[in-house]
């Protein structure tokens, strides 16, 4: 098992975000996490990160329990964040932006530059601008160009498709199994159910910060009641 | 040829007003405090070289601890008294700050005496006189363009060109994703205080060569002064801390050549006023760059 998260409970102040959450995500895999605004899947990304501290529970990532590491061991071990909103720093230039993504690597990262602008070529084209000045489109690109930098093992999207075109969404979204036939594990987290549940392997529902329902992708799809509430059926 | 001494006059006092905004605005920038006991860091800074070469050490030695002397002390208040409000409410991080301030200025007189006390700026730059021409200039003014034009350079090259810079950058802009590059933000802010530090050390130094004399209270009013370069410069921004710190020094020489000099610490206050009523962001701010 790639990511053990066992009876998380999460709060911010005294308001419960998250309550027992247990799900798992297997090596290789993607896995989605869908839920509508306010749900709290957030919060369980940014928890799996270290930026939020849990009040109780446990996460085991690649068999080494994390639940109090810093964030930066965190990446160490192989996890990244694409973040909700991209959050790309938007005074440093693009290329800067992926060097960031490399923080705590030692070795040559220049291939992996290439691999990125492999994905994105309109990163190459834009990489002495300043990332403030890129397109939504774009940011989110770099967002997950960032995150590929540290090699990660598994890597967290929270809504990659959010405030994009129908066209660039499914760009975005072939990338994403690419990464993944190229053996990253992936957690994606998604309001957009229809397009998530297609792409992947296994799927679970939040709702006000439980989990409520979990499959595989295509069962989540034909249930009635993700039908109902997620998929506009 | 008054005009230029002038000029060379403001640019002396302005560059030792930038060294200390940039301390102030590099803090900001990073944890958004405004740390109101910068100044007073420079204070303990001019009794550390009164205190060594009282003691006998050689006067570039004395300069070196006293740069040292100021990392260390700014380093440990932002571990013992920043830190563990990291995620309190800003106005408690800005009571302590001036808390600290007035701490630092009452350990002082505790330790010094609140007398006044002439400061060895002689030995660290003999005074000579150099002549250009019709201008004559002294050593201590050209020591402090020169010294402080490098440290600001070498600032520029650092945060613009390294790892640890860029990583400054990251923080400063949004820090939990800094965090989430890996980026050990608690270092980065330990380094920022570091730098901010140093540059106030060398500003001690060069200051207390301008002004030779040394009491528990002199780190305050150029603490205010370089506070207010930074607000005017935009606060955060590093090449506004310069700007700043400039046409501050440049104010002060202007009023003085007036006839003023009694007015100049009133002006550096209506320039602060000014300055909040029509353009709170500053020269260079980046608009209104709060964050939540
Ligand atoms: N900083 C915060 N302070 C207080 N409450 C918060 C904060 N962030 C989130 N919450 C609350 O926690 C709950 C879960 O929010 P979260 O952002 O995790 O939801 P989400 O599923 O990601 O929603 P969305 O799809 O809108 O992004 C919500 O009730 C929200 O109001
Ligand atoms: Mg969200």
């Amino acid at each position: 098992m790639m990511l053990e998260v066992t009876n998380l409970n999460v709060f911010y102040d005294n308001i419960r975000a998250l309550t027992d959450v247990s799900f798992s995500v297997e090596e290789g895999e993607i896995m989605t996490l869908i839920g509508a605004n306010g749900a709290g899947k957030t919060t369980t990304l940014i928890t799996l990160s270290g930026l939020k501290k849990a009040q109780s529970g446990t996460i085991s990532f690649l068999g080494k329990d994390i639940t109090k590491t810093t964030p930066q061991s965190r990446v160490a071990m192989g996890m990244s964040q694409s973040p909700e909103g991209r959050r790309v720093f938007p005074g440093l230039t693009v290329l800067e932006n992926l060097e960031m993504g490399a923080y705590l690597r030692k070795d040559d990262i220049s291939a992996d530059m290439e691999k990125v602008f492999a994905y994105f070529p309109r990163l190459k084209e834009r990489r002495k601008q300043s990332a403030g000045t890129l397109s939504g489109g774009e940011q989110q690109m770099l967002a997950m160009g960032r995150a590929l930098m540290s090699r990660p093992k598994l890597m967290l999207l929270d809504e990659p498709s959010m405030g994009l075109s129908p066209l660039l969404v499914s760009e975005i979204f072939a990338i994403i199994r690419q990464l993944n036939e190229a053996g990253t594990t992936i957690l994606l987290v998604e309001q957009n159910a229809a397009v998530a549940l297609k792409l992947a392997h296994r799927a679970a529902v939040m709702e006000t910060g439980r989990i409520v329902l979990s499959g595989t992708g295509e069962e989540l799809s034909r249930s009635p009641a993700v039908q109902k509430a997620y998929l506009g059926g | 040829m008054l005009f230029l001494s002038q000029c060379i006059n403001g640019l002396q006092l302005g560059s030792i007003y930038a060294l200390v905004a940039l301390g102030y605005s590099m803090v900001y920038g990073i944890i958004r405090l405004l740390n109101f006991a910068h100044g007073d860091v420079i204070m303990i800074g001019a009794y550390i070289a009164l205190l060594t070469i009282g003691a006998g050490v050689n006067p570039a030695l004395a300069v070196v601890l006293t740069i040292l002397g100021c990392v260390f002390i700014s380093v440990l208040i932002e571990r013992v008294a920043y830190r563990p409000l990291r995620s309190a409410p800003r106005i408690s991080l800005l009571i302590t700050a001036i808390g600290i301030s007035l701490l630092l200025q009452n350990l002082a007189q505790l330790l010094f005496s609140a007398n006044t006390r002439p400061y060895p700026g002689a030995a660290i730059i003999p005074t000579k006189a150099l002549r250009l021409g019709a201008l004559s200039l002294s050593l201590s003014t050209i020591v402090t363009i020169l010294v402080s034009v490098g440290a600001m350079t070498a600032l520029h090259l650092l945060i613009q060109k390294t790892r640890i810079g860029k990583a400054m950058r990251a923080v400063s802009e949004d820090t939990g994703a800094a965090q989430l590059m890996g980026i050990d933000i608690n270092k980065v802010i330990s380094v920022t205080f570091a730098i901010g530090a140093a540059l106030a050390g060398m500003g001690s130094v060069l200051f207390c060569c301008r002004y030779p004399i040394v009491n528990p209270n002199i780190g305050s009013m150029l603490g205010l002064k370089a506070f207010v370069a930074a607000v005017l410069g935009g606060i955060g921004s590093i090449p506004g801390a310069v700007v700043g710190g400039f046409a501050i020094g440049f104010a002060e020489v202007l009023v003085t050549a007036l006839g003023f000099s009694a007015w100049t610490d009133a002006v550096v206050f209506v320039i602060l006023i000014v300055v909040l009523l029509f353009k709170p962001a500053g020269l260079l701010g980046r608009g209104v760059a709060e964050k939540v």
